[in-house]
């Protein structure tokens, strides 16, 4: 606690430092100019001046203009990085308040200190450095680590709640703060039903960067995420075409028809052409790193780049370059991965974490700095309306969509989802940079002060309030007692059961689709686009070796040498209620210590465990290691069952088998039970992957058999 | 190929099929894909690997068990219809079904009864009508991490046993199991809505 609060001291102290010594430069540079601008007086002054400066300058020079702008940068990276060790030593914090919540505190702080030392208003965001650097890596981000499986069963849903409820929510925003403006009491009569519609549709956007970074805290399921996430990444698409689209009526002295219908026209332009300009900066990123074997040091570069590129190019034409980012890294990964190394894999996927992670923080500190200054005009009952508004429109529309999802999906979304849905609506830094694009008209300041306020309300808040409203809302449906041990155990095996199952059934919706699609990859794309087919083999045995003698070691390892003071207490009692028809009345320890340990131990099924996580990398999360460690529990059983494939394959393809060295038999059969394990993240979406490989492994003829069987055959 | 959905006469016995298990025609045709698509050398049957090569199915802890309940009495094959008859049971219960149901014939494979007998016969591996403690174990530490020691996983056992079992012959018999499922809802918990 002590030593948090030393930090951010710190850093405080270090920001004060650093703020003097841009006045102080600033007033030296004042001061030569002002110099030179005197006539003769100047030229007397400045050899004496000059002589003591040059004296000096010998010994010590400060030229802080020189470097001005790339000190400035850094230390604000360094206050961002810092302010986050802070809370994380701290470790009480972020389960209260939310770690935006306090990164806008400590932008506020600053904000407040430059404020009161430069005596004019702190740097605000610039909306072309937020939507230029800082948003572009917290996207790519987003987007490469999506999981594809249930975004693409949930697409539907999430595109509903994307763009009509984005609408939806604009448009009731925007008419119903125009109705308040025609109340003569609130002096608001000059603020036309265009700027209101604009405001609302700027106002109405959710954030991905404030939803994601609030969902940490609390557990939701992987359907749930993946809806909120989804749907705040696609609204981009929306926001943008509406923003444009008032903007340019703004400036239209009328308005036809006509231009509502390319409004509408617009609207699909910008989110297809988007798609379109993603996917082939993905294909030319997989392309391209077909051909990187020999320079593997630069592979990372290439995603990065080419994403960036996507990003870029649909900016310039007015497209949305969030769509194009997220479809780029999406449709670029499957092949990238298994067109680089493994090192490269890993680089790549920490580099993305680490820009994402500080991006993210840069953005909340910003906010809280722009805040303080001269830029608000305080008109409190139009801010408390748009607040209002804006939860009422937002929890209108989840109910509204929510009925008509529920009528023709199959997954229902619940009660408890949907007001996570709409509570989660957190809007953030893209509302506020578009209202700073707002161009000078009267009344714009009355709209960043509203802007700002929502922000706040909406991260502040929301964001510290979801977590206890959650819990409640369980707890209030679990009021019933806490379930035996027989049934929490067959409960479980339900669930797993229920999973299993529904993977054989092939429980994707758009099925035939995703057939189609793995169809065209198997016979066109992967040809063009792998490197080879057998490349992944080489990356996948070396996992699995090092899986198998590692884990093998610590397996058995762990069996033994786990000795908890439980298990010795758990001894005594069994044998002290050695018959099963003694009473049931055990004892209260005894039930605690089963409970726990099951709580703790029973593997997860799927759906439970969330499938996105910020901070760390899919491999190194908890249900990889589970999967991990069932894989390896199978592997005896699967590969018993390996051995018993059918003798008309073995005869045929006999021939073939004798060509291949023993490593490649390995590996295939390896592949058979990791599926996709380039990443370990894999294991889990790796279905399409892993009936990918397959059929490419059957064309190359090999076949799958036993190790012994293999060799027998070969001394044959 | 999906295109036109009136294929029926493609799947073979359809009729017969749709009639035991009570799928409705685009389900059936659905599962045919399903299982042509799991059936790599379209061979017509599915073996033990075609199973195992669903890559979540691998990383579930009961994978093992559940492929197994495709393969009754030994077999290494199963056909298309022994396949969709394992995933009748996890067909949603129709409550109007249940009521219009000719009493005489033989109990929809989808029925609360037969979906946990399902259930039972995945724990009861030797098929003699109980859950033996050492059948629970087994289960037990299927579903558990490898943290946990085996005196606690036999203590876990001991309990689960003891709590379901009524008539203390140190076994869960089929009545006993149903009866310490009452409060769980079987049919929503074993029912996949897309298998309508």
């Amino acid at each position: 606690m002590a030593s948090g609060l030393g930090l951010l001291l710190l850093l405080l102290l270090g920001q004060f430092c650093f703020q003097l010594l841009g006045t102080s430069g600033d007033s030296l540079q004042h001061h030569r100019s002002l110099q030179k601008d005197n006539g003769s007086w100047g030229l007397e002054e400045t050899p004496e001046n000059g002589s003591m400066v040059s004296a000096h300058a010998l010994l010590f020079s400060l030229d802080y203009q020189h470097v001005q702008i790339p000190f400035e940068i850094t230390l604000w990276i360094m206050l961002a990085s810092l302010a986050k060790i802070g809370f994380h030593l701290y470790n009480k914090m972020p389960t209260v308040v939310p770690e935006s919540c306090l990164l806008i505190f400590v932008g506020l702080i600053m904000g407040g200190l430059i404020y009161s030392l430069n005596d004019k208003s702190p740097p605000v965001m610039d909306s072309d450095i937020f939507f230029l650097y800082l948003l572009p890596p917290i996207v790519l981000e987003a987007g490469y680590f999506m999981p594809s499986r249930p975004f693409f069963e949930n697409i539907g849903t999430i595109l509903l709640y994307a763009v009509v409820g984005t609408m939806w929510n604009a448009f009731g925003i925007g008419l119903s703060l125009y109705g308040i403006c025609q109340v003569k009491y609130f002096n608001l009569q000059d603020v036309s039903l265009l700027h209101n519609l604009w405001f609302g549709s700027l106002i109405a956007a959710v954030d991905p960067v404030a939803v994601l970074s609030v969902f940490e805290e609390i557990h939701v399921n992987e359907k749930l995420h993946i809806l909120v996430f989804g749907e705040s990444l696609l609204n981009d698409a929306v926001t943008v075409v509406l923003y444009k689209l008032f903007k340019s009526f703004c400036e239209m002295p009328s308005i036809k028809l006509v231009d509502i219908l390319a409004a509408i026209g617009k609207f699909f332009l910008v989110g297809i052409g988007g798609i379109f300009i993603g996917l082939l900066f993905g294909v030319f990123a997989a392309f391209t790193t077909r051909f990187t074997k020999t320079i593997r040091v630069i592979e990372p570069l290439f995603v990065f780049l080419y994403s960036y590129l996507s990003y870029l190019t649909a900016e310039l034409f007015h497209l949305s370059g969030i769509v194009a980012i997220i479809t780029c890294a999406m449709s670029m990964k499957r092949y990238v991965e298994a067109n680089i190394s493994q090192k490269s894999h890993t680089t790549i996927k920490y580099f993305m974490k680490m820009w994402s992670s500080v991006s993210d923080t840069l953005i909340f500190i910003f906010l809280g700095v722009s805040t303080i200054g001269n830029n608000h005009e305080w008109n409190w009952p139009y801010i408390c309306f748009t607040i209002i508004f804006c939860l009422i429109w937002r929890a209108l529309g989840v109910l509204v969509l929510t009925f008509f999802v529920n009528k023709c999906h199959v997954n229902t979304v619940t009660r408890k989802d949907q007001f996570i849905i709409a509570y989660g609506g957190l809007r953030g830094a893209i509302c506020f940079s578009l209202v700073f694009l707002l161009p000078e008209f009267s009344r714009k300041k009355l709209f960043i002060a509203a802007t700002t306020v929502v922000i706040l309300f909406t991260v502040f808040v929301q964001g510290m309030t979801i977590r206890p409203l959650v819990d409640l809302l369980d707890v209030t449906r679990r009021r019933e007692t806490s379930p035996t041990v027989s049934e929490q155990i067959l409960i479980r095996f339900f669930d797993h059961l229920l999973a299993g199952i529904e993977d054989i059934s092939g429980h994707w919706g758009q099925y035939y689709w995703k057939d189609k699609l793995e169809y065209f990859n198997s016979r066109y794309l992967q040809k063009i686009l792998l490197r080879e087919y057998d490349q992944p083999k080489s990356s996948i045995v070396l996992l699995y070796e090092k899986l198998e003698r590692k884990h093998a070691i610590e397996l058995a390892e762990a069996g033994q040498l786990i000795h908890t003071p439980s298990s010795t207490s758990l001894l005594r009692s069994r044998e002290t209620a050695v018959s099963i028809q003694s009473p049931a009345s055990t004892n209260r320890d005894i039930m605690d210590n089963i409970q726990e340990i099951l709580t703790t131990n029973l593997y997860k099924i799927r759906r439970v465990a969330p499938a996105y996580n910020r901070y760390t990398l899919p491999g190194e999360m908890g249900t990889a290691e589970q999967a991990k460690e069932i894989l390896i529990r199978r592997h005896k059983s699967l590969r018993l069952s390996f051995s018993q494939s059918d003798s008309d394959q073995s005869q045929k393809k006999h021939i073939y088998s004798s060509s291949h060295g023993d490593s490649e038999i390995k590996t295939i059969r390896c592949q058979s039970l990791t599926g996709d394990s380039l990443a370990p993240s894999g294991v889990k979406y790796s279905r399409s992957k892993s009936e990918c490989y397959i059929p490419s492994l059957k064309a190359s003829g090999v076949e799958w058999m036993n190790e012994d069987e293999r060799d027998k055959d070969q001394i044959l | 190929m999906g295109s036109s959905g009136s294929h029926a006469t493609v799947i073979p016995d359809g009729d017969s099929i749709r009639r035991e298990t009570g799928f409705s025609q685009a389900s059936l045709l659905r599962l045919y894909h399903r299982f042509r698509a799991l059936d790599r050398n379209k061979k017509g049957y599915l073996s033990r690997m075609d199973l195992q090569q669903i890559g979540a199915l691998a990383v579930n802890p009961l994978g093992d068990r559940i492929i197994d309940s495709f393969f009754p009495d030994g077999s290494q094959r199963v056909d298309f219809s022994g396949f969709v008859r394992v995933l009748a049971h996890f067909r949603p219960v129709d409550e109007e079904e249940a009521g219009i149901r000719d009493p005489k014939q033989p109990e929809p494979l989808n029925s609360r009864m037969n979906k946990l007998r399902f259930a039972f016969q995945l724990y009861d591996l030797d098929r003699d009508g109980k859950i033996s403690r050492h059948e629970m174990l087994q289960v037990l530490r299927l579903m558990v991490g490898v943290q946990v020691t085996e005196e606690q996983l036999e203590s876990i056992a001991d309990r689960t046993v003891q709590e379901a079992d009524e008539d203390g012959d140190g076994a869960v018999s089929f009545l006993e199991f149903t009866k310490s499922l009452e409060k769980m809802n079987i049919e929503q918990k074993m029912s996949i809505r897309i298998l309508k």
